[in-house]
């Protein structure tokens, strides 16, 4: 009953979740851009299709599956073949990872695609490379904004500087940008007394609890760019309900997540901070640290993209590490029996029109704050359905993406219209952006509301 | 700590659904896990429950008569006549939109392909197209969309002697969207109804659509489309189009990727929120802990392990096409619990040299009790709190018989509920 010959050791359907597949070193030492892996799992369901924002409303982009496993094909049979420049307009939003039946790594490919263009087929000198370098290095801006917070807020949005800005350079002045914290998370976190402080909360809380008071509770959190700069009560917030519940917490040495460089295909700089990250947060790790990220595109860059593109010494271990901030609870702690348990007043004894992120979509968690605020008395969080918000980072700021960033965005729009609540929900910063644009609504965090029910 | 509910359905298909929607309708606190999204959106939309028997015979006309004559180890003897009534009388109640429950007989439904396919649900849109329908049809195909040519269509439908005379025209859509547009880019226009340039003017897509149909309307009476009308307005898109055009309106269900199926997919995922049930979906179910019993399972989240347990469980995780049920050269398995899957032990054996011959693999999948608990090799119980239901359930060929969904409403009803009672 055999076949004549042994079987390749070729499986063209790694990778499948649960099997061992080697990443795709894609910088510095080789720009053998590989397109590959996974691509001869595609047999052109096109469902990644259905789940393209940018599809279903542009006209000339060609969709997911085109983007990945066709332009791998394309490139094995023409040795000629460019990536197609329409790679430019994907947003990343990752959706079609969600969709594939069959376990393609489509964002990874998409991700690829878009090194190999940026790096090889763009012109470094073009007003679009230098645009989308500056955006996608939106810490290196923030940084220097931060340091004189009140200035840059006026500076960046004055009407006449942003006209300027659109002209020539292509982002749009239709937008607002987001105010600057005048003081940032980690000015804040020093001040407090840093881990010495958590430590010292954190025994109390578990005093209070009745636990061991030194239990093994300890998380290193990845704030990332936005809650340092822009938004420290969400930073805040997340510090407190940790304590809340006996954890200590570090605050390591971070860079940027590279979320928006992926997206802009600027992978050198991205593997850049990815290595400052990888690095400090596999110390930890090993030190029994879980890594905590309060935005979904933070703790995706860290679980799924990072190993996907590069390979650094200790990224297995931090993305099987990294958990996002209330999914974490969820697991480890009766999350759901203390908030039901719960109640709000004040300011956030709010009806909330909630939004889920497309990066929180890809890890599962897009149900989680309207599961859990569910049973909650005093606040009601309201599901505005599964339209992208059209932002994507950086996407909606360039001038040419602006209309189309809106058009994706319309039905979110119209559903927080239709919602009870005039205040909006959602863990990524940009969303925020986006629904607070569309609608004049305040933005709030889950970890916020979270913060107002259980902490004292 | 994990994170806990009383039942727990792996799976998001139309089994994985119906049986966390009977569990939550029980009463119990459901949690309904999905590797992938639902492949629902791969299906027609239609549902049938038995259009063949397992020797070929059919079309049938009442398949509820023709269940009591099915093998024994037949999903539906399990689990008995009255719980098919029963689960589809839920599915009714959850998807308000779909038609056909006023008669046991099979509707009868042109398909994309062609040919008449004997369904007992179908959506409101497709009801127009009926085949025993006496009106004249139009069928109108998009240039741009290869998969359904209507002249073709229309040939072959005839061919099967249909009461009634059916055209195939083709034409542009307004706009003249790029060949490779998706399904949809097609939807949200219409839903939208934002407006396309026709010869340097500016119309909305639905009067546009209607204008380029309207000159090809001789006298029948009724006009079919691809399944590209609207995602979440199908039905005010059809009026209008009938409106404009004079004539009845229908959508002919279409291959993968389908908009019946996302709209049935977004349907049951309303009804199931609606009853409080939590969903995940994006990761895959890898492992788990115990031993006559299941006291948790890991989800996998780029190799963190998500522990979730609960008192009950349903694996609905599908067949061979959804992977709940795999194969290698040594045999077959089912990859989440290991539960034993009977099946020829030389692989020659699994399949026919013949194209559509009687391929034993289309009835491979876990072997059950009449409680729908997986049993081993010695016909015990693999554990004593894990049901089945749908695809990954032995014994049938849906392919053949048209009984994939069905098999799924029926089987995921009651392993819902009857987990549900058993958690309580």
């Amino acid at each position: 009953m055999s076949d004549a010959e042994t079987p390749p050791d070729f499986d063209p359907v790694a990778p499948n979740t649960g099997e061992e597949f080697e990443p795709v070193d894609v910088f510095p030492d080789s720009d053998d851009f590989d397109l590959r892996p996974g691509a001869d799992s595609c047999y052109k369901c096109s469902t990644c299709d259905t789940n393209c924002p940018v599809a279903e409303v542009d006209d000339d982009f060609p969709g997911p599956k085109f983007q990945g496993p066709e332009q791998w094909r394309l490139k094995q049979s023409d040795d000629d073949h460019e990536i197609d420049d329409s790679v430019m307009d994907c947003s990343n939003c990752m959706r079609c990872d969600n969709a594939c039946p069959s376990g393609v790594p489509l964002s990874q490919m998409h991700n690829t695609a878009r090194g190999e263009y940026v790096s090889e087929q763009m012109d470094k000198l073009s007003v679009e490379y230098i645009r989308n370098r500056i955006l996608a290095n939106y810490r290196t801006s923030a940084f220097l904004a931060s340091k004189v917070p009140r200035l840059a807020n006026f500076a960046m949005n004055f009407g006449p500087a942003r006209w300027v800005m659109e002209k020539t350079m292509g982002i749009t002045s239709e937008r607002d940008f987001p105010a600057f914290a005048k003081q940032t998370f980690r000015d804040w976190w020093a001040d407090r007394g840093g881990q010495a402080q958590s430590r010292e909360n954190a025994r109390a809380a578990r005093r209070r609890r009745g636990l061991p008071e030194d239990a093994d509770k300890k998380v290193a959190y990845f704030h990332g760019c936005y809650s340092n700069y822009n938004t420290p009560e969400v930073g805040k917030a997340m510090v407190r309900v940790y304590e809340e519940f006996g954890y200590e917490v570090v605050a390591p040495e971070q860079k940027c997540s590279g979320t928006p460089m992926f997206a802009n295909g600027m992978l050198d700089d991205a593997r850049r901070h990815a290595e400052t990250n990888v690095s400090s947060m596999s110390e930890l790790v090993d030190e029994g640290y879980h890594a905590i990220a309060s935005c979904t595109s933070c703790s995706m860059a860290l679980r799924q993209e990072y190993p996907e593109l590069f390979d650094i010494d200790g990224i297995d271990k931090v993305a099987e590490n990294t958990f996002e901030a209330v999914e974490y609870l969820r697991i480890h702690e009766d999350l759901k029996g203390e908030v039901q348990a719960a109640d709000v007043d004040g300011d956030l004894a709010e009806e909330f029109a909630y939004h889920a992120p497309c990066h929180s979509r890809n890890q599962g968690l897009d149900r989680q704050a309207v599961e859990l605020f569910r049973d909650l008395d005093g606040a009601e969080v309201e599901d505005v359905g599964d339209s992208c918000s059209g932002i994507s980072g950086t996407y909606g700021w360039k001038e040419e993406k602006y209309e189309k960033s809106m058009e994706i965005g319309e039905e979110m729009f119209e559903h927080m219209e239709h919602a009870e609540g005039e205040t909006g929900m959602t863990e990524c910063p940009t969303c925020a952006m986006q629904m607070e644009h569309g609608s004049g609504y305040e933005i709030r965090h889950p970890l916020e509301l979270l913060e107002a029910a259980l902490v004292e | 700590m994990a994170i806990e509910s009383e039942v727990l359905v792996i799976g998001g298909g139309l089994g994985g659904l119906t049986s966390a929607l009977a569990a939550a309708r029980e009463g119990a606190d459901v949690r309904l896990v999905s590797y992938k999204q639902s492949t629902l959106r791969q299906a027609s939309g239609l549902v049938d429950v038995l259009g063949y028997t397992p020797d070929g015979d059919g079309p049938l006309t009442d398949p509820y008569e023709a269940i009591p004559t099915l093998p024994a180890e037949h999903p539906y003897r399990k689990v008995g006549v009255q719980t098919v009534r029963d689960a589809l009388s839920l599915f009714d109640d959850a998807v308000p939109t779909y038609e056909g429950d006023h008669t046991d007989a099979n509707a009868l439904l042109p398909t994309h392909g062609g040919s008449i396919k004997p369904t007992a649900r179908y959506p409101a849109g497709a009801s127009a197209g009926l085949a025993s329908d006496t009106r004249d049809t139009l069928l109108v195909g998009i240039e741009e969309m290869v998969d359904f040519d209507a002249p073709h269509v229309a040939a072959h439908l005839d061919a099967t002697g249909v009461p009634f005379d059916v055209r195939g025209e083709t034409i542009r859509f307004p706009g003249d969207l790029r060949a490779d547009a998706k399904v949809t880019r097609y939807a949200k226009l219409l839903d939208t109804n934002s407006e396309v340039a026709v010869r340097g003017r500016m119309v909305p897509a639905r009067e546009a659509l209607a204008q380029r149909v309207n000159p090809l309307l001789e006298d029948e009476q009724r006009v079919g489309f691809p399944a590209i009308l609207g995602d979440d307005n199908p039905g005010a898109i059809r009026d209008a189009l009938s409106d404009h055009l004079g004539v009845d309106v229908f959508e002919v269900p279409m291959g993968p990727p389908s908009l019946p199926g996302l709209r049935l997919e977004d349907a049951l995922f309303a009804a199931l929120d609606e009853a409080g049930a939590s969903i995940e979906t994006g990761n895959p179910v890898v492992d788990f802990e115990g031993e006559d019993r299941i006291e948790k399972v890991f989800i996998e989240k780029n190799g963190a392990r998500i522990p979730n347990s609960a008192d009950q469980y349903v694996l609905a995780t599908g067949g061979f096409v959804g992977k709940g049920v795999e194969s290698d050269r040594e045999g077959v398995y089912e990859p989440v619990f290991d539960c034993h899957v009977p099946h020829a032990a030389d692989r020659y054996d699994w399949f026919e040299g013949e194209l559509f011959g009687d391929h034993e693999f289309a009835r491979y999948g876990v072997a059950t009790d009449d409680d729908l608990r997986p049993l081993d090799a010695s016909d015990d119980r693999e554990f004593e709190n894990l049901r089945a239901a749908g695809s990954v359930l032995g014994g049938y060929d849906f392919a053949a018989e048209k009984s994939g969904s069905g098999v799924s409403i029926a089987t995921g009803y009651a392993a819902g509920q009857r987990a549900a009672q058993e958690a309580r």
